[in-house]
C-alpha cells in the first residue's frame, strides 16, 4: 500500500504481519430473534475458525441462517434480538467484550467491513459516488480528506472502476459499476476481514463474471479475507478455499474446497451439491424431497434427519460436531 | 405455414416511444428488434438473454401485454392483429403464463380456490365443472392432499409451493402454450429442479409447448430442447440445446458459456475469460452488429458497418454472425 495511508493502514498492516493464531474464532455463537408466534433460532451454536489469508464461503438454502451468521459477526443486529451469546474473536480482540461505541470506531468497516445483499442499489442519489467510497475514512477523522480521495481513487483503480466515475452519482452507473463501487467501499478502510453477502445474485452472468475476476484480484494482491455468503454454489466455488455449510439455523460441515466441491461428507450437503446443474457434465441434477424445518420449532435430534436417505436410529439425538480428517461434521456417521 | 407450428413469430419489432416533457419525440428504446422465430407444439424453448436485452418485451408481446411497432405474430396459424378484444381473449384462453415472483403474482387476499376460480369464471367456463377442474390441477401440480390447500392464502405456502400455484392458475384453462418468465430464480436451487421437472412432466403429460426466458443456462438445458440466445433485442444464435453447449458458434453465447462456472474448486485460482464492457444502450445501438465494440473477433469494416443477417452454418443451426457468411 502506499506511505499516505498513515493511521489505517499502518495499523491493520502490522497486525496483518505480527500476530499469529486465527484471524476469526467463533465459538458457540447463538442468535434467536423473538416473532409474534415464538423464538426463531436463527444461528444455533456455531462454531468455527478462520485462518489468515483464507477465503471462507457459507452456503445453505435460503432461511438456514447464512445472513444472520454474518451480522451476528458484525453486531449488525436488528431489535428483535432475543438471545445474542457466544464469543466472536477477531485477529485476538473479543469482539463480545467491546461497547458499542468502541466496536464501531475501531471494527465495524475498519477491521472488518460487509457487502450487503443487492446493496447496490442502497448508494446515495445525492451524493458522488467518490465520496461515498471515501466516507468510512472521513467520519471520526480516520483520514484527512485529500488522503481519504487518494485511497479512494486507489480502490476504485483495484475494483476495476474508471476513475472519472468518481465524479458520478449512482444513478449514472450500471448495476455491475455500482456493485463495483460498493466493494471499493468495503476495502477503503483496508480491513482485514470482508464479508460478501450474495455480491453477484442480482447482477447478469457476465457481470458477475467480472466481478468475481475482480474479487479473485483483490483476494491475490491484498492477502485479506473474504467470507462469501450465497446460496449459488457454483459461483461461490470462483473464490472459496473453504466451505462452510448451514442447514436449518446450524452449522453441518465444515470441509477445504477441494473435498466439499468433489466429495462432500454430511448427506445434506452431498443433495445440495447433487442439485447444482453442471454445464459441462451430463449428469441431470436432483432435488432434496421435503422442505426445511421451521426454525421456531426445530425438532429434536438432527435437524435433516427428516429428509436424509441415510438416517438410523441414532439421529433421533443431535449429533455433536465430528472431526473427520481436516473436516468438522455434523453426522452420527462420522462418529 | 408448415405443419404443427404452433407460435409463429417474424420479424417482431416491439418499440417503446421515450417522450420529453411528456409530449416530444425522444427516440425509441427498441426492446425487440427483428425477431424471428418458431415453436412447434409440444417442444420446450428457452430464451436466454441478460437482463436488458429484451426478453421480457418479447415475452410480454407475445402475451399481448405490449404492443407490437411491427412484425407479425400467429397462433395456430391465426394472426394476432391489431390486438382486437376477441383475438386477445382467444389467445389468452390458450397461453398460460408463470411469472417470475410468485409471491408477487398471487394476490395476498385471495385463497387457493379463489385464485384459480378467477381464470375459469372469467372465460365462461361452466360453474359446475369448477370444483373438479380445480381439484384436478392442484393434484397435478402436486399439491396434495388438496383439501389442505383449498382455503389456505398464498402467504401460508412456501416458495416452491407457490410456484405450483402459479403453474396451477397457468394450467387450468388447459392451454396449449406456456410461457414461464424465469419460473425459478426466485427459489433455492434444491427446490428449483423439482419445479422444473414438473413443468417439464406437465409438458408432455398435455404435449404443450413451452417457453421459457432465464439466464440460467446450466439448468435448463435439461429441461428444454431448443435455445434461442438473445442479445441487445436480437436472437443472436438459434439452435438444439445439446449443440450450444458442445458447439456455441455466436462469441457472445462463447463468452456466456465462458462465464458460467461449475462447481470445481480448481475456479478458486483461475482467471474467467470475459469481454469487457456492459451490453448496449437500446436507445442507441451500435451500428452494424451489435455485439462489435465487445466482440475478440471482430472485423474492421463489416462488423462494425453491415448488420449481420441470420446464417446457418449447420442444419438447424442459426447465428447473425460475419464469422459464418
Amino acid at each position: 500500500m502506499t506511505g499516505t495511508m498513515k493511521t489505517l493502514g499502518k495499523e491493520a498492516a502490522v497486525s496483518r504481519m505480527t500476530s499469529t493464531g486465527p484471524l476469526l474464532k467463533v465459538e458457540d455463537v447463538c442468535l434467536y430473534f423473538r416473532a409474534s408466534n415464538g423464538i426463531v433460532r436463527a444461528v444455533d451454536h456455531v462454531s468455527f475458525e478462520l485462518a489468515r489469508g483464507r477465503s471462507l464461503a457459507i452456503l445453505g438454502e435460503s432461511g438456514c441462517g447464512k445472513t444472520s451468521l454474518a451480522k451476528a459477526i458484525l453486531r449488525l443486529l436488528p431489535r428483535n434480538v432475543e438471545t445474542y451469546s457466544g464469543r466472536i474473536f477477531l485477529d485476538g480482540t473479543d469482539l463480545m467484550k467491546l461497547d458499542e461505541e468502541t466496536f464501531r470506531r475501531e471494527v465495524r468497516w475498519v477491521k472488518m467491513s460487509m457487502v450487503s445483499q443487492a446493496c447496490m442499489n442502497s448508494l446515495n442519489p445525492v451524493l458522488k459516488v467518490g465520496y461515498q467510497v471515501a466516507e468510512p475514512l472521513l467520519i471520526d477523522d480516520r483520514a484527512g480528506k485529500e488522503e481519504a480521495f487518494e485511497r479512494a481513487r486507489e480502490v476504485f483503480r483495484i475494483v476495476g472502476v474508471p476513475l472519472p466515475f468518481m465524479e458520478r452519482y449512482a444513478f449514472e452507473l450500471s448495476g455491475g459499476m455500482r456493485q463495483r463501487a460498493i466493494i471499493a467501499m468495503a476495502l477503503v478502510a483496508n480491513p482485514l476481514l470482508v464479508i460478501l453477502d450474495e455480491p453477484t445474485s442480482a447482477l447478469d452472468v457476465l457481470t458477475q463474471a467480472n466481478i468475481m475476476n475482480a474479487l479473485k484480484k483483490i483476494k491475490q494482491e491484498l492477502n485479506l479475507n473474504f467470507i462469501l455468503i450465497t446460496h449459488d454454489i457454483a459461483t461461490s466455488s470462483e473464490l472459496a478455499d473453504e466451505v462452510l455449510c448451514m442447514y436449518a439455523g446450524q452449522l453441518v460441515e465444515h470441509s477445504q474446497a477441494e473435498r466439499f466441491y468433489r466429495e462432500p461428507l454430511h448427506p445434506y450437503a452431498r443433495k445440495l451439491m447433487a442439485a447444482v446443474p453442471a454445464l459441462r457434465q451430463d449428469k441431470k441434477p436432483e432435488f432434496i424431497t421435503g422442505a426445511p424445518p421451521s426454525l421456531l420449532n426445530p425438532p429434536e435430534g438432527c435437524r435433516f434427519a427428516e429428509r436424509c436417505p441415510r438416517r438410523f436410529e441414532r439421529c433421533q439425538e443431535e449429533p455433536p460436531l465430528f472431526a473427520y480428517e481436516d473436516a468438522k461434521v455434523k453426522c452420527w456417521l462420522y462418529e | 405455414m408448415e405443419d404443427n407450428v404452433l407460435l409463429s413469430v417474424k420479424d417482431l419489432r416491439t418499440w417503446f416511444e421515450l417522450k420529453r416533457w411528456g409530449f416530444m419525440h425522444a427516440g425509441f428504446v427498441r426492446a425487440v428488434d427483428g425477431v424471428s422465430f418458431q415453436v412447434k407444439l409440444g417442444e420446450a424453448v428457452t430464451v436466454v438473454g441478460e437482463s436488458g436485452s429484451g426478453k421480457t418485451s418479447l415475452l410480454r408481446t407475445i402475451l399481448g401485454l405490449a404492443r407490437p411497432t411491427g412484425g407479425e405474430i400467429s397462433f395456430e396459424g391465426r394472426r394476432i392483429e391489431g390486438q382486437w378484444a376477441a383475438d386477445m381473449a382467444w389467445l389468452r384462453c390458450n397461453v398460460g403464463f408463470v411469472q417470475q415472483d410468485p409471491y408477487g403474482a398471487l394476490a395476498p387476499f385471495m385463497t387457493v380456490t379463489r385464485i384459480l376460480k378467477e381464470p375459469l369464471a372469467i372465460n365462461g367456463v361452466d360453474e359446475k365443472e369448477h370444483d373438479e377442474r380445480i381439484r384436478a390441477v392442484l393434484n397435478e401440480v402436486r399439491l396434495i392432499p388438496v383439501e389442505d390447500f383449498l382455503n389456505k392464502f398464498p402467504h401460508m405456502l412456501s416458495g416452491g409451493q407457490q410456484q405450483r400455484l402459479v403453474i396451477a392458475r397457468a394450467m387450468i384453462l388447459r392451454p396449449k402454450l406456456i410461457v414461464a418468465d424465469e419460473p425459478v430464480s426466485m427459489l433455492d436451487a434444491s427446490v428449483r429442479v423439482e419445479i422444473l421437472e414438473l413443468m417439464r412432466k406437465i409438458q408432455h403429460d398435455h404435449n404443450l409447448s413451452v417457453i421459457y426466458i432465464t439466464h440460467d443456462l446450466s439448468s435448463v438445458r435439461y429441461f428444454s430442447e431448443r435455445v434461442f440466445i438473445m442479445y441487445a433485442a436480437k436472437l443472436v444464435e438459434k439452435t438444439d440445446v445439446k449443440e450450444v453447449v458442445q458447439n456455441p458458434l455466436h462469441p457472445y453465447t462463447q463468452a456466456l458459456l465462458n462465464a458460467i462456472p461449475d462447481p470445481e474448486p480448481e475456479n478458486a485460482g483461475r482467471f474467467r475469460d470475459i469481454p469487457p464492457g456492459e451490453p448496449p444502450s437500446l436507445i442507441n445501438p451500435p451500428t452494424g452488429c451489435r455485439f462489435h465494440p465487445r466482440c475478440p473477433h471482430v472485423i474492421k469494416g463489416l462488423c462494425d458497418v453491415n448488420e449481420p443477417p441470420e446464417f446457418e452454418p449447420a442444419p438447424g443451426h442459426f447465428a447473425q454472425c460475419w464469422l459464418y457468411k
